[in-house]
């Protein structure tokens, strides 16, 4: 199994990761053999992971150096804490001295690690600052999207903080768990439990409808090196320049009359009727045919 | 506290002029005889699109306004309960109106505005992560409560036994809710006493603004996170 | 957590070259398996972390077991489990054997 035909969302960080890349081109930072675990969950007498749960390393796609980082779903649900945060912020440092064409992130990710709650929230806000400051060095940061658990949390800030985001339908992007909401604002506010109403709301294809990600693509290892390969090709093209104070007018001006457009919006039905011709089929739609609906109404 | 006593503190009474509409707070004040903008929320609010967005703008407005003279500091007060919880909210993206409070903070960064946080009652996860976290210097005022979560909900949420948590939180500054934890582990720069005199501790702090994110090797320093800053320059070096 | 470290005599030593590799995901019912070169080519070290309690005899058979099945003489597996029945334990184990040491490597 050479991981290239499988599905993004089964596959684990280091299997997407080889699937993405030029074949036989990582190398690895901070290796398993490092050992370098975190002491918090040890002292919680929780399970380790030698990679603390993230994939940090070099690699090339379609010949350009990349810098990657990958991370783990499925251990603590890709939770950041001091180490897993600090492999990432290094990452991002690197990329200002070594410049490569992008750093990829494929984020998958419930935010900060509770168990060491405080670092992970520092490590976020760290790594937010790093992602801001290798763009404003003209490397841009491509944030992809389709695990188990999305991108949430900070890491959902982070997302955003990208020139980039490529998702699948799969993927979720937002900022507060819906189990949270419920919890704390009950059923009726936000019925976690209903998955294609957190899909309408937080999944792949209402974010791309929003403009909220960049790009959508299917499930498939390969549709996300296409993806990366070709954002990658944009930005050799043209480079990637510090956001200006216009640019933030403008992005300013765009989210007001979003959230203006939208004042009473609590279901993604709302976001379909308003763009789609046919609203109801949007769920059913392809990737391809969503895209060119999508692209036709621009 | 009031804000009026915070600000008569901090600037002199007659030395600001800032006006709070409804949880946002906004205006002008003077620090060193220097004009200075102040940016910030109030009455732990908790920051839903709107106020992300009114943030975003005063920031926006403060940048655009100095853009061809002298930038002046930004001072963001922080008192928020965080992000708010709201289905509307999450569909809108909250997440990228963070983002973008984010990217106003780093704009006025790079135009050469100096950015102090304050925090003022409350400083909690994804509301303290879209700007006041962002700032140069992070300050807390003595009664400022710092957290991502109080210790009975993660306990419910992690899976953890609370005494657990309870026994371990005395001894490391690493998970519990706390301002202390917080400077410890470099994530807050100051905090101030109440006989500070809050006049000076702002010009001061200001005065001791560096222009990378060093907060790692503070941490190092206190000894609250000291895997950070190596772990990040391996592989940074690797 | 519970930790243990076994060494065992090895069947023979492994021939190809060992590439350090690193199998499997630390999820609730699974683990890592992490592979490295080890100087003694005689014997083969094992050393589990595992969250499940009171096992140790279960994984003394599923490693004796796997040290049986292949020439693990040069060989040190570190384990990290959050309670992974043999079964899938012992496919982590040959997995990781594969990538370390087949002729794929």
């Amino acid at each position: 199994m050479t991981g290239r035909s499988i599905s993004y969302f089964e596959a684990s960080a280091r299997l997407r990761l080889s699937g993405l890349v030029d074949a036989n081109s990582f190398s690895e930072f901070c290796p398993p053999a490092m050992r370098k675990t975190s002491p918090h969950l040890a002292r919680l007498d929780a399970p380790l992971a030698f990679d603390d749960g993230v994939v940090v390393g070099r690699a090339t796609l379609a010949g350009h150096s990349v810098l990657v980082a990958a991370q783990e779903g499925r251990f603590n649900g890709g939770a950041v804490g001091e180490v897993h945060g600090a492999k990432i912020r290094g990452l991002l440092d690197k990329a200002v001295s070594e410049k490569p064409a992008a750093v990829l992130l494929l984020v998958d990710s419930g935010g900060v690690r509770l168990h060491e709650a405080n670092a992970g929230l520092i490590a976020i806000s760290e790594i937010m600052r790093a992602v801001l400051r290798a763009q404003a060095a003209g490397i841009p940061v491509f944030a992809l999207v389709g695990g188990s658990c999305g991108a949430f949390g900070g890491m959902g800030i982070v997302t955003r903080l990208c020139a980039e985001v490529v998702m699948s339908e799969q993927g979720r992007l937002a900022l507060s768990g819906p189990e949270v909401i419920e919890t704390v604002k009950g059923v009726e506010e936000f019925d976690s439990r209903d998955r294609a109403l957190v899909w309408r709301v937080t999944g792949g294809k209402l974010r791309r409808a929003l403009g909220e990600a960049t790009q959508l693509v299917d499930d498939l290892i390969p549709a996300f090196r296409d993806a990366a390969a070709d954002l990658i090709a944009k930005y050799q093209a043209q480079p990637l320049t510090p956001v200006s104070l216009e640019e933030l007018l403008g992005e300013h001006a765009k989210l007001t009359a979003r959230s203006e457009r939208f004042s009473n919006a609590r279901d993604g039905r709302e976001i379909w009727q308003a763009i789609f011709a046919d609203a109801a089929r949007v769920p059913e739609l392809s990737v391809d045919d969503f895209n060119r609906q999508l692209g036709e109404q621009a | 506290m009031s804000e009026q006593i915070l600000f008569d503190r901090l600037f002199g009474a007659g030395g600001h002029k800032i006006s709070s509409e409804g949880l946002f707070l906004h205006g002008l004040a003077e620090v060193d005889g220097q004009a200075i903008s102040v940016i910030g929320t109030r009455d732990h609010a908790a920051i839903d699109v709107t106020l992300a967005l009114r943030i975003a703008d005063a920031i926006l407005q403060t940048v655009r306004t100095d853009a061809t003279t002298s930038p002046r500091p930004i001072l963001f007060i922080a008192d928020t309960q965080g992000q708010a919880l709201s289905r509307h909210d999450e569909l809108l993206g909250l997440n990228g109106y963070f983002a973008h409070v984010a990217r106003c903070v780093d704009l006025a960064r790079r135009q050469g505005h100096q950015l102090v946080t304050l925090i003022h009652g409350e400083a909690v996860s994804g509301g303290f992560l879209a700007y006041g976290m962002l700032a140069d210097r992070i300050c807390a005022l003595p009664d400022a409560q710092v957290r991502v979560m109080d210790l009975r909900a993660m306990s419910r949420v992690a899976k953890i036994n609370l005494e657990k948590l309870e026994e371990l939180a005395a001894v490391s500054p690493v998970f519990a809710p706390g301002a202390e934890n917080y400077w410890k582990m470099g994530g807050i720069h100051e905090i101030w006493s109440a006989k500070d005199n809050w006049t000076e501790r702002l010009a001061a702090s200001f005065a001791s603004i560096t222009n990378s994110d060093s907060r790692a090797a503070i941490g190092v320093e206190r000894g609250g996170r000291k895997l950070a800053a190596s772990i990040a320059q391996l592989v940074a070096d690797a | 957590m519970e930790q243990f470290i076994l060494t065992l005599p090895s069947k023979a030593p492994q021939q190809s070259a060992v590439h350090t590799v690193i199998c499997g995901v630390v999820s609730s019912g699974n683990l890592e398996v992490l592979v490295e070169p080890l100087v003694t080519r005689d014997a083969c070290e094992i050393v589990v972390n595992t969250s499940a309690h009171g096992f140790q005899d279960i994984w003394e058979a599923v490693l004796k077991d796997f040290a049986e099945r292949h020439a693990v003489g040069g060989l040190r597996l570190s384990i990290n489990d959050a309670g992974a029945t043999p079964a899938v334990v012992s496919l982590r184990l040959d997995q990781a054997f594969e990538t370390c040491c087949g002729d794929a490597a």
